[in-house]
């Protein structure tokens, strides 16, 4: 008894974790997978019904905001905050006295809640009060910026806001990337004459293709999963112009008591997150079997 | 890279380096003003009068410096209808992440132990299993989980909460031990074994010794993901166990009386205190937490 204990002893300590995974996260992948095929409402049902909830979903103008909104702030957040992240991370690596300073302050918005950056955020972009009325003080009496109420311009707050708090992520990946390249091909091509931006264009941005491949994976994922800061900084709104799947997923689920749409578009989310993240994922745990 | 700066070699006389080391640091110096900026404006507001806030502008010094706004917001804000401020919020976000963390970290380090040491077959799958979990989109359990809590009598409690964040955070613990591990040679396991020691016995006397450096980074990557975790804490709490960033949230966006900014800037820099305190004191490890989370294995 002793000895099947001491053997197994491994598989008995991963059991918990293992059965928890299977139902708290495959089991209800499942449930929300199966419930997005009901007619489910106020509470769930569980007769199959067909796509009736997916019909729904894209025929629901608030649902087709929502999603294009993900295209759009996620295009643009990921592309301004990889460019200002490399950008500061090769400024960063001219031998600065300050280093170790700078980057504390570039990162630290990182260790913020989504909560308090959005609160930030909206205080200073308020239209009546923030930054529009500071630069009018200035001298400046014609200059608006309303963007926070505006629903053409209100999704490019969150897009500012969510860059403030991620780009100095970013830096931080580059940097390590910059400095991981092989100094010697650098130092021979200086000693070629070659000059310095085509050292980095030519030799160590391409050898730096797997850290960027990273960056966009968390960014994207940060992207989609973006919940928090539209809550705290638009509410969604002007109306529902700044509405992302999650906050029109939290919506169903919590205010509208429509668990059908609820579990539709966290179905849809999760679609989006796959096809970035599982081809990404199955490279990675290849390589490490080999 | 440590000896580049930006000399080109075909013009670089001396007067024309030192103009571009200048323009570099004054580019680095703006955007450390772009990051600074907002918590400058924060700290600013809340130590303003609300009547020097509508006449003055974003980040000029307050002309009296009050802090009536702090002790507002830990004490006296109203999260619609009760008003009892930061204060209660705070201690049940400390109540939540201390057990959360704390668990989340010890079983994180078992599961690690075993995949990166006591390899047996399946083991993969269920590293890779655990893996795909760090990246749900958590939306997509949020129906089940409620239900499910509701089951268990954990609906809307600080158990609850601190239930749901064990099992979210365990991907990472899980990752995070096990490729730490992966990294010992495993002679040392099998010598130990040859010895006559068992299974605990090695974990206890042979990798925790060894474990300090990513116990930090865990535990401060746990502590910041719930401390600063909103989605949960804002579907599976009600009235009194809300955390602190739903707190925050509910102040900001409370409809009663006048709209008070320095009450919320106040509050937020509560909120962000104690995330804020561990990155200055551990930077180091949560850069390393970040990296980790991201570039997996």
């Amino acid at each position: 008894m002793t000895k099947w204990l001491e053997e197994n002893m491994p598989k008995l300590v991963l059991a918990p974790s293992f059965i928890v995974v299977l139902i708290f996260v495959y089991g209800f992948i499942a449930w929300t997978g199966w419930v997005s095929f009901t007619r489910s409402r106020l509470l769930p049902k569980y007769e199959i019904d067909g796509i009736i909830q997916y019909e729904r979903l894209f025929a629901s103008p608030r649902w087709d905001t929502a999603f294009s909104n993900l295209f759009v702030f996620g295009f643009l957040f990921i592309v301004i905050a990889m460019v200002l992240g490399l950008i500061l991370a090769i400024l960063l690596d001219q031998n600065i006295r300050t280093e170790g300073a700078l980057r504390t302050i570039y990162l630290y918005p990182m260790a913020l809640s989504m909560i308090v950056t959005g609160t930030a955020w909206k205080w200073i972009l308020n239209p009546g009060l923030g930054l529009e009325a500071t630069v009018r003080g200035w001298g400046f009496e014609d200059f608006t910026f309303n963007w926070l109420v505006d629903p053409d311009m209100a999704i490019y707050t969150v897009v500012i806001a969510a860059i403030w708090q991620s780009s100095g992520f970013v830096m931080a990946l580059f940097l390590a990337g910059l400095r991981s390249v092989d100094q010697e091909i650098i130092k021979a091509a200086q000693v070629d004459g070659i000059p310095t931006y085509r050292v980095y264009t030519a030799i160590i941005i391409p050898a730096m293709a797997p850290i960027f491949l990273s960056a966009f994976i968390v960014l994207s994922h940060l992207a989609i999963k973006s919940f928090d800061l539209v809550i705290a900084l638009t509410g969604g709104g002007p109306g529902y112009a700044t509405d992302l799947p999650a906050t029109y997923m939290y919506t169903m689920a919590f205010s509208r008591g429509d668990i059908g749409q609820a579990a539709s578009s966290a179905m849809v989310m999760m679609a989006v997150v796959f096809t970035i993240v599982v081809p990404y994922l199955y490279s990675e745990l290849r390589i490490k079997d080999d | 890279m440590t000896d580049m700066s930006f000399t080109p070699s075909q013009s670089g006389n001396r007067s024309g380096k030192i103009v571009l080391r200048w323009a570099l640091y004054i580019m680095l110096g703006v955007f450390a003003l772009f990051y600074l900026m907002p918590l400058f404006v924060m700290v600013m507001t809340s130590i303003k009068s609300l009547d020097e806030i509508r006449t003055g502008d974003l980040i000029s010094l307050p002309r009296e410096v009050t802090f009536d706004a702090w002790r507002t917001a830990w004490s006296g804000a109203c999260t619609g209808i009760q008003c009892e401020g930061m204060k209660p919020y705070f201690w049940n976000s400390v109540l939540i992440a201390i057990p959360a963390v704390f668990i989340s970290t010890l079983v994180g380090a078992m599961n690690g132990y075993v995949l990166a040491q006591w390899r047996f077959k399946g083991a993969n799958i269920f590293f890779a299993l655990m893996l795909f979990g760090c990246f749900i989109p958590f939306q997509v359990v949020l129906l089940p989980m409620a239900r499910m809590l509701g089951l268990m009598g954990l609906a809307g409690t600080i158990s609850g909460l601190i239930f749901v964040h064990v099992i979210y955070g365990l991907g990472f613990t899980t990752l995070f031990f096990r490729n730490y591990y992966v990294s010992i040679p495993s002679e040392l396991t099998k010598a130990a074994k040859v010895d006559g020691a068992g299974f605990f016995r090695i974990f206890w006397s042979i990798f925790l010794p060894l474990s300090l450096p990513i116990i930090v980074v865990t535990v401060i990557w746990q502590f910041t993901q719930i401390w600063n975790d909103f989605l949960f804490g804002v579907s599976f709490s009600q009235a009194g166990t809300q955390p602190v960033t739903v707190a925050l949230n509910n102040i900001v966006n409370s409809t009663t009386g006048v709209k008070a900014y320095n009450v919320d800037m106040a509050a937020a820099i509560i909120a962000a205190l104690p995330t804020l305190l561990v990155y200055v004191i551990a930077g180091k490890y949560f850069v390393r937490g970040l990296t980790a989370g991201s570039v997996k294995g």
